[in-house]
């Protein structure tokens, strides 16, 4: 294979990398008070990202890097939803950082590089990319959750994060071995290849399965591998909470997807059975957890738990219609948790974090478009039409329900029905309670287009879902069926 | 049994004892040097399977750097091991009933089948060299791991200047051009006075 075969597919990814590393450099020239020109270098790369993944994007499924890397429609897709997602981060968190002193060159080369992460696991096509992939992602968060070092609470956050983050990568390495001894390869489609065609020893394999699923569980934050989320969410910088929070859920369904019906799929009796019990766990624990919070950030992290569980089903129905719901359900979510954090960082002033519920109490009265862009979004999270997350949660559900697993949905619609009561009250909080304090919100206007598009967006995805969930049913077809 | 397999036997011999090691010395600077003696041998089962750069670069990279460093902080960091062991037998007989359930189903899982496979080394000849075949792997099939793998390290020495490379409030430190341009003027102050009587 010649060289412009391999450098081509994988031009984004080159094109990120060398942007990085000219940021890092540019960075050292600049004053602190012109760091807005970071900021904008950033932005034009997300831009210069996008562009190049349409402009190389070649039908069909495409092998780069001795199959190391596979380029298809789903990878540029998602893709593309997280440069989106990036860009939004970014342009959410410019004033929370600014008035915090973060608004650093590090901080944004660490939120590339944790991009470059994730659409390397996007694209990977081989155990040794997305473990490397994953490493890239995760070892950016660490660092930028301590970003803020005078707070212990930040610090002892990250601390967590990291020992369970290298316990969990220890759990994949470990699986990812035992699978290598099993069929004696690392590469997705040709490991699923020596399974179907019976492998030798199948305790080995059954063995490597339930690490390599628990590592799974413990990067997406399923119960019972969910410790960590809580204190991270929490004790993170809300603009590092949104970052964590959001785009990674696409990597990691790209991550699931890859390892799982990729590599794994002659194995989808064994894994679905344990996804099974990860999802209701999670569904369970993260909705009864989440009521008896005070504070939102750690609420939306229950709640991440919860969504999480139910991206799960359609992985568990193990059919295409599952897959793409499952895709669509990733990056709705990745959408309403922008918002939601977004909102919380509106919220903040210098020196005060509107972290607690009841800094949302009388919102209505401080700024009513806010508080109803609020209420669309937790609309959405609850599942309520016409907002979009009821269209993602009734497509999984449909989806489980075609392959026989009824039950499943029901348990599902049960817990969705408690998990409804603290989105719920949060629109209760804003309409009807007084408001604590009276100091007033300033928007920036950036941010105030973003947030109403972002609103605005979960009542016009929620009426016309039919665009965005063909894109996701489609690129899960095309690139997942031609293996 | 030929001295292959004698040697294979001796430096796994000496790995085993020296992982038991690990985990059951009381000291932590020996647990640490258990430790150097258990990737010693382990290199040397390396080395048995011609693989001799790895084992050279596990000498190296980790008996010679990570486990220095390794050591200097378990002595710097001055353990309390009477109060890291407080709690032990409180916590036991929990801790021996997850175990003894975990390993019954390992066996319960591993017995049931038989799984004894054991294929033997591939022999090569002598001018053979892992070290030129490893290069050409590494450049070759495995290019795009290896340059993420460079990535990451970059992201490594760029998250660890952010977290040290600030300026603490309240730390004595000294400048030293604010030193140097100091002048007489600023450290010596001449005060005029009338000479005193001595006092009684």
């Amino acid at each position: 294979m010649n060289l412009m075969a391999n450098l081509i597919p994988a031009a984004a990814e080159i094109f990120l990398l060398v942007m990085v590393c000219f940021i890092l450099i540019a960075d050292l020239m600049l004053t602190k008070s012109s760091k807005i020109v970071t900021y904008m270098l950033v932005q034009l790369t997300l831009l210069g990202c996008s562009l190049i993944t349409v402009g190389t994007h070649q039908p069909g499924v495409v092998y780069a890097f001795h199959n190391m890397y596979v380029d298809d429609l789903m990878s540029d897709v998602l893709k593309m939803l997280s440069y989106l997602g990036m860009s939004m981060v970014l342009i959410y968190s410019r004033q929370y950082l600014m008035l915090r002193g973060l608004f650093t060159g590090e901080f944004m080369v660490l939120a590339l590089f944790a991009l470059l992460g994730m659409n390397v696991m996007i694209s990977a096509n081989h155990f040794l990319t997305l473990y490397l992939g994953l490493e890239l992602l995760s070892l950016s968060m660490y660092a930028m959750v301590a970003l803020q070092r005078d707070s212990a609470i930040a610090t002892e956050a990250a601390m967590k994060y990291f020992v369970l983050g290298a316990l969990a990568s220890g759990l994949l390495l470990y699986g990812m071995s035992m699978l290598y001894g099993a069929t004696g390869t690392l590469e997705l489609g040709a490991m699923s290849d020596a399974i179907k065609h019976g492998v030798h020893n199948k305790s080995l394999l059954a063995f490597g399965l339930v690490f390599i699923v628990s590592g799974l569980s413990f990067k997406l934050g399923v119960v019972p591998f969910h410790m960590w989320v809580p204190d991270v969410y929490h004790g993170a910088p809300t603009a590092v909470t949104m970052l964590i929070g959001s785009v990674p859920k696409l990597a990691a369904f790209a991550f699931v997807m890859r390892i799982l019906v990729e590599g794994l799929q002659p194995l989808v009796q064994d894994w679905s059975g344990m996804l099974i019990i990860l999802a209701i766990s999670s569904m369970a624990l993260g909705n009864l957890s989440a009521i008896a919070q005070t504070n939102i950030k750690r609420m939306f992290a229950y709640s991440t738990i919860t969504h999480m569980g139910f991206l799960l089903l359609g992985v568990i129905s193990g059919g295409i219609e599952g897959y793409g719901a499952s895709m669509f359900y990733a990056v709705v979510y990745m959408l309403m948790s922008l918002g939601a954090f977004g909102m919380i960082m509106l919220l903040s002033r210098a020196g005060f974090e509107a972290d607690t519920l009841d800094d949302f109490k009388g919102l209505n009265q401080r700024s009513p478009w806010l508080a109803f862009m609020m209420m669309l979004l937790m609309l959405s999270m609850a599942g309520i039409p016409p907002t979009v997350g009821f269209y993602a949660k009734f497509s999984l559900l449909n989806s489980i329900i075609q392959t026989g697993h009824t039950w499943l949905a029901i348990v599902a619609v049960l817990f969705s029905l408690i998990g409804a009561f603290y989105y719920l009250r949060v629109i209760k909080l804003m309409y009807f309670d007084a408001p604590e304090s009276h100091a007033p919100i300033s928007v920036g206007s950036d941010t105030g287009l973003l947030i109403s598009i972002n609103g605005l967006g979960m009542l016009f995805l929620g009426l016309m879902p039919g665009a965005l969930m063909s894109v996701c049913a489609v690129s899960v077809q095309q690139s997942l069926l031609l293996h | 049994m030929s001295f292959f397999d004698v040697v294979f036997y001796l430096f796994a011999a000496i790995t085993v004892m020296a992982g038991m090691g690990v985990v059951l010395a009381r000291n932590p600077v020996h647990a640490a040097l258990f430790l150097v003696l258990a990737f010693c041998s382990c290199a040397g089962i390396w080395m048995l399977l011609e693989a001799e750069f790895l084992a050279i670069t596990l000498i190296l990279v980790y008996v010679g750097a990570v486990m220095v460093l390794f050591l200097f902080v378990v002595m710097m960091l001055d353990l309390n091991l009477v109060k890291l062991r407080e709690g032990f037998w409180r916590w036991f007989p929990f801790g021996a009933l997850i175990a003894g359930l975990m390993v019954f189903e390992m066996v319960w899982v591993l017995g049931s089948r038989q799984t004894a496979d054991v294929t033997t080394a591939v022999v090569h000849a002598a001018d053979y060299s892992n070290t030129k075949e490893l290069g050409r792997l590494l450049y070759t099939q495995y290019v795009y791991p290896f340059e993420i793998a460079a990535v990451i390290l970059l992201v490594a020495m760029v998250a660890a200047i952010a977290l040290t490379l600030r300026r603490r409030q309240g730390v004595k430190t000294q400048n030293i051009s604010e030193q140097v341009k100091a002048k007489k003027a600023d450290r010596l102050r001449i005060v005029k006075m009338k000479s005193e009587p001595k006092q009684s």
